[in-house]
């Protein structure tokens, strides 16, 4: 394991900026699964409290590192289920996609006038 | 600094997993660059969680694996129902609440660490990176669960301002920064107690002023604090994954709170204390000047304008949600694309309760995210718009935010939907906005109020376009 603490420190600035970068390139309609799915990720907390919870001695912190743990696996669970859940909401034109009925059709030919349009 | 981890991993393979989890997370923040890859992302991200726990598990030093095992499970049973069946229109305190609880697991992870550590003296910059962890930990914790309370109705959504708040406020921040100090120089648990005690008090200070219409920032915001709080452990626990993770999440929760305060067109702090201390702007603008005429609709008149377009421009803001009209707004948009007019939705950034809000209630209602338009294309398109027609939303369509250097709203960016060719405002009244500003669009000849709950007036648009 890295433990040199200048190391630690030069990954979390250039996280920082790859961070940036990544996310300037979300677009605003994906703003709330990206919120929630970086919540989901902030979930690996959940590593620190395994970490924790493997020394921790005597009761009390042992139950505070199995608090730890629930939490964290409540946050990473909860937050990928909601995320997956939403992402999978988002759907393009799709002419052949079941359902929807005389409004889908209506979509299709849109997508089709968009394309003649040169959209 | 701890090397409690087991030597049946080598610490090279642990290095490299934990380098392979990061790439993951960094992959799957990538793809939501579009919708199309955005849910092959989530589960590169899945992939990198579970490469990052697993390893993490095998190479813990082997005790209390059944304390692991029973919390992580009691963890999964609570939180997969709650995320598989709650609301969408829900998202926001969903969101606010898996935010709290993950800040609340950083503080309790460094405060083990901390109690664990104290007992052979811990050194100062170990102290200094577990208190960070501790006090940002807290601080997200009590914020979240206050803003979920707010969110979810439990308490009023209101801003609660009291006298002297902004020095309380001070104070424990103050006893913040005091007791932090306190606990490096001298690492009793009663200072560590204290710095998280005074932590938590901090976040509810910064909650409690918070209104409806700003959520969007301050989710923003703790989503920030949780994803520092959660680096700040990495530091402390010398662990790679953690720093990068919880790095990558500041990150984007520090971006999304910038865009959510530009979009307002007000700076952060502005948005955190305007509520404290300030007199409450009287909405009566000197410009209104007594009486002034607009024309008033009725649903016929509307539905035929709409009918006989060839554009229409839907622009759904924060009353459209909080009347949880999207279904019938949708219907609407599908009644007149039936009859050969062409749909889009105009959203603006802060449309909803937290950033992007509306696509994802948009996109629930079976709204093709092609047709969902982002400020600035909707602002190329708006032109060329025969209707726009504008549900719940006020301020952010506000042409003074544009045109009145004097206005408070100035320098806000908007949807320029004074520039289509008409305007229909479904709104419950005259009543300004949430900034209180008088809009000049309402009496703007091209304009047509249609008054009424939102949802109840597209429903009666809905059937006078099929009518005819």
């Amino acid at each position: 394991m890295i433990t040199d603490s200048v190391t630690l420190l030069v990954i979390f600035v250039l996280a920082a900026f790859v961070g940036y970068e990544v996310i300037s390139k979300v677009p605003s309609i994906l703003h709330t699964p990206l919120m929630s799915g970086s919540n989901a990720i902030h979930g690996i907390i959940l590593a620190g409290a395994m970490v924790v919870a493997g020394y921790a001695h005597g009761t009390l912190q042992t139950i505070l590192a199995a608090v730890a743990v629930f939490l964290a696996t409540g946050n990473i669970v909860g937050g990928a289920v909601v995320t997956d859940r939403m992402l999978g909401m988002f759907k393009g034109r799709q002419p052949g996609r079941p359902g929807g009925g005389a409004a889908k059709e209506g979509g299709a030919e849109k997508a089709g006038a968009d394309k003649a349009a040169g959209r | 600094m701890n090397s409690y981890l087991a030597v049946s991993v080598s610490p090279h393979t642990f290095t490299w997993l934990y380098l392979l989890a990061a790439v993951f997370f960094i992959l799957a923040l990538k793809a939501l660059s579009s919708p199309k890859q955005a849910r092959y992302g989530m589960w590169i991200g899945i992939v990198g969680m579970v490469i990052a726990a697993a390893i993490t598990w095998v190479a813990q030093k082997a005790s209390h694996d059944w304390v692991i095992a029973v919390a992580f499970v009691a963890g999964a049973v609570v939180a997969v129902p709650a995320a598989r069946f709650i609301q969408m229109t829900a998202i926001p305190q969903m969101v606010a609440i898996f935010n709290g609880v993950g800040g609340g697991a950083a503080a309790t992870v460094t405060t083990v660490e901390f109690l664990h550590d104290g007992a052979s003296g811990i050194g100062p910059s170990h102290a200094v990176e577990v208190i960070f962890g501790v006090a940002i930990g807290c601080i997200s914790f009590s914020g979240s669960m206050l803003a979920f309370a707010k969110l979810q109705g439990i308490m009023t959504g209101t801003p609660i301002t009291y006298r002297g708040q902004q020095f309380a406020n001070g104070i424990v921040l103050v006893v913040v920064v005091g007791a932090s100090v306190a606990t490096v120089a001298d690492p009793r648990d009663i200072w560590l107690l204290i710095t998280a005690l005074a932590a938590l008090a901090v976040g509810v200070g910064i909650v409690l002023p918070i209104g409806g219409a700003d959520t969007p920032v301050l989710i923003s915001l703790l989503n920030a604090f949780t994803g520092l709080a959660v680096a700040a452990d990495g530091f402390a626990l010398d662990n790679l994954v953690l720093i990068v993770a919880g790095t990558l999440v500041g990150a984007s929760g520090s971006l999304l709170t910038k865009l959510m305060s530009d979009a307002m067109g007000r700076s952060l702090p502005n948005i955190l204390f305007a509520a404290v201390g300030s007199t409450v702007t009287a909405g009566a603008g000197p410009g209104a000047g007594g009486e002034r005429s607009y024309r008033s609709g009725d649903p016929t008149d509307v539905a035929t304008l709409l009918a006989y377009s060839h554009r229409v421009m839907m622009v759904p803001g924060y009353g459209l949600a909080v009347a949880q009209a999207q279904q019938t707004i949708v219907e609407l948009a599908k009644a007149l694309e039936a009859r050969g007019v062409r749909v889009t939705y105009g959203i603006h950034p802060v449309a909803g309760r937290m950033p992007g809000h509306m696509n994802v209630l948009l996109a629930e209602a079976n709204v093709p995210y092609e047709e969902l338009e982002e400020m600035e294309q909707a602002n190329g398109e708006l032109p060329t718009t025969d209707v726009a027609l504008v549900v719940g939303a006020n301020d952010v369509v506000n042409p003074a935010a544009r045109d009145a250097p004097s206005s408070p709203i100035y320098g806000m960016p908007i949807l320029n939907v004074d520039q289509a060719e008409h305007v229909v405002f479904l709104k419950r009244s005259m009543r300004p906005g949430f900034s209180g500003v008088e809009n000049d669009l309402f009496y703007d000849p091209k304009t047509v109020m249609l008054f009424g709950d939102a949802k109840d007036s597209l429903a009666k648009l809905v059937s006078a376009v099929k009518a005819a």
